[in-house]
């Protein structure tokens, strides 16, 4: 009995410990290779850097260097900061005011609207994109930053509103009641109370919404033109380096150390947001 | 907030105030308006100053919006009635979310339909020739097989593969850390993860991709394997598979952990095995739970593109229809048979997310 126990622990070890490694592997290896002089790379499986790890002639950083000037990664780079706030800030503020609302303001047809907006969790943004072309062409803000931040609002605000609401509406009434027969406006309610009170909930849905944007390639490759992001550089690298796989692995860590930053920071926010979110289509 | 005492200059400094208040708020808004104008003139200038445009355009993506809605409700504080103030208060609040909702979701999805009639230039009415010729067209045909290859191999999979690490990884010390690393890929994007695999699946230069030099220690050929019609599916499947298990194993795990442990220690003390436990209390616990997962991997997959973009761009029969979408779209300018891909994929997703939606909101209870 005892050793039969033994023996099922050390299975349990045994394959927690294979699985974790083999989902990893493939990851470690590009890592692994973007540090490796160009001619390694050609020559040898990455795994062989690992077996001589302390010779100096085995790493460099010249990949990072050459990827983020030469391949204009680092601009990207920039690109993407400058589309990735914003348009996750701007599903967040509207969302807010607007769940804020669906909960705590009477008006005419809020139900319908609320009913309306969580209806079209449903469509898949693919149905955007001709059409919305179409209109920033004929309004002239095709390929700016600012079409892109309105476009990725728009898709985001279905779930953002969702998430919000489920939030909101659940904040104590009679703290948003009292401060209204205080003399409050719903504005200061909302900016006073509300907000600060729902920054968990608000938080969870900017790491979820972040990660989102800043892996988007489909959007961005649609809507923005020259200002190129991270995702569609490195999509167009891909084609063009072919085999340059010591310039391919650094280029795709540049377009993942923010995500990774972001994860390793803040992961409990983003397991939580995961688990509020999981209805995203 | 005035800093004079408030028993006898109270009606005379709110009176000052609101007059300083119909002066300053028509003044900040021509100022709003002007710096908008502005700053839309900058992002849009080609030859602007690089740093000048990201600047902007940060500043006015970060608080513009929040401006925005300030000025609004000033202006709205403006009308002296307040009856009427309170009731357009409301679409202060909701008109922005309900606008945008209406310009990017509702009206395209009318005029993808509508596209989806119309001949390639969305210029002569064709009826259903679109979905027709979708349905007889070999690629597109492919296209469809495909979605549903990666629909069976991906969900089951990802979710048993889930389901199978939430419950071991449930009885290690180290659990944390080992998720982590399971959901690790969940937050790479799809393009980063189509490199990554590319690296594991190459064959050019020869001993390079891991895959290869590890078939080739039991003496197998390298394998060209996206380009190979027998495996390139399945490589390209794998690449989803290993994208969401993590996401499977997150919730599950979390759902599991909610089962009370008395019920499964009960079960142990009268003599139940671990399969038993898994099979009669685990599984039937989590129904509803995997019943979200299967349904949000589902459309994830309905909807899978980049993979497929990055790694083969549909080439050597590994067509899915989002990419074919995209393709008929960007490259052969093909608006009605693109929009009737689009529709076709927005009948397959519609089921399952209402699924999705309604076993969320029942969940909430």
């Amino acid at each position: 009995m005892r050793i039969q126990r033994l023996l099922s622990r050390s299975f349990v070890h045994f394959a927690v410990i294979a699985i974790a490694f083999l989902w990893t592997l493939p990851t470690v290896g590009v890592l692994v290779s973007s540090f490796r002089p160009e001619n390694d790379v050609k020559n040898s499986g990455w795994w062989n850097a690992l077996k001589h790890p302390f010779e100096e002639s085995v790493w460099t950083f010249k990949n990072y260097a050459d990827v983020i000037n030469a391949n204009g990664l680092g601009e990207a780079f920039v690109n993407t900061l400058v589309v990735t706030i914003p348009a996750t800030i701007l599903p967040i503020t509207v969302a807010a005011f607007a769940a804020y609302a669906f909960a705590w303001m009477k008006f005419p047809g809020r139900d319908w609207l609320f009913a309306m907006v969580i209806g079209l969790m449903v469509v898949p943004l693919q149905v955007a994109l001709i059409p919305i072309l179409r209109l920033y062409t004929q309004t002239g803000i095709a390929g700016t930053f600012l079409g892109l931040w309105l476009a990725h609002t728009g898709f985001g605000l279905p779930l953002a509103i969702y998430l919000l609401y489920n939030y909101i509406s659940q904040l104590p009434g009679d703290l948003i009641e009292s401060a209204k027969i205080d003399g409050a406006s719903d504005f200061t309610v909302f900016m006073r109370i509300v907000l600060p009170l729902s920054t968990p909930a608000i938080a969870s849905f900017a790491i979820f919404q972040f990660l989102w944007i800043w892996n988007d390639l489909l959007v961005s490759l649609v809507f923005l033109g020259t200002n190129k992001v991270l995702t569609v550089k490195l999509s167009e690298l891909t084609g063009s380096l072919g085999n340059k796989w010591h310039l391919l692995t650094a280029g795709a860590f540049v377009s993942m150390i923010v995500p990774l930053a972001v994860f390793f920071a803040l992961q409990r926010y983003f397991v939580r947001g995961l688990l509020a979110g999981s209805v995203k289509g | 907030m005035s800093s004079q005492p408030q028993t006898s200059t109270g009606p005379r400094s709110r009176n000052t105030s609101e007059i300083v208040r119909l002066l300053l708020v028509p003044l900040a808004l021509i100022i709003s308006i002007l710096v908008g104008r502005w700053s839309l003139g900058v992002m849009k200038d080609a030859d602007a100053p690089r740093f000048l445009v990201v600047g902007v355009a940060l500043l006015v993506g970060v608080f513009g919006i929040w401006i925005a809605y300030w000025l609004c409700n000033e202006l709205l504080n403006l009308i002296p009635s307040e009856t009427l103030r309170e009731r357009i208060r409301p679409v202060i609040f909701v008109g922005p979310a309900l606008a945008l909702l209406i310009i990017y979701l509702v009206y395209p999805t009318v005029m993808t339909a509508y596209y989806s009639v119309l001949d390639k230039n969305s210029e002569t009415f064709v009826g259903l020739e679109n979905f027709k010729f979708a349905f007889t067209n070999r690629t597109i045909q492919i296209a469809l097989r495909n979605n549903l290859y990666w629909i069976v191999g991906v969900t089951s999979f990802s979710v048993v593969g889930g389901l199978v690490m939430a419950v071991l990884f449930d009885k290690v010390r180290y659990e944390a850390v080992a998720k982590s690393m399971i959901f690790l890929p969940m937050i790479i994007s799809f393009v980063g993860a189509g490199v990554i695999w590319r690296f594991m699946y190459a064959s050019n230069p020869p001993g390079v991709g891991l895959l290869n030099a590890f078939i080739g220690n039991f003496d197998f050929k390298p394998v060209a394997w996206l380009i190979n019609k027998s495996v390139n599916n399945i490589a390209l499947i794998v690449i989803m598979i290993w994208l969401q298990t993590g996401f499977c194993l997150v919730i599950l795990s979390a759902a599991l952990k909610a089962i009370p442990a008395d019920i499964i220690d009960a079960a142990r003390v009268d003599g139940a095995g671990e399969l038993d436990i898994f099979w009669r209390i685990i599984i039937p616990s989590l129904k509803t739970t995997i019943l979200t997962v299967v349904t949000t991997v589902v459309i994830a997959v309905l909807k899978v593109f980049d993979i497929v973009f990055v790694m083969t761009n549909g080439n050597y029969e590994t067509e899915v229809i989002a990419n074919r979408m995209f393709t008929e779209f960007f490259r052969n300018q093909n608006y009605g048979l693109s929009s009737a891909l689009t529709m076709i994929l927005v009948i397959a997703v519609l089921p399952v997310m209402i699924i999705n939606v309604r076993n969320a909101r029942r969940q909430r209870g």
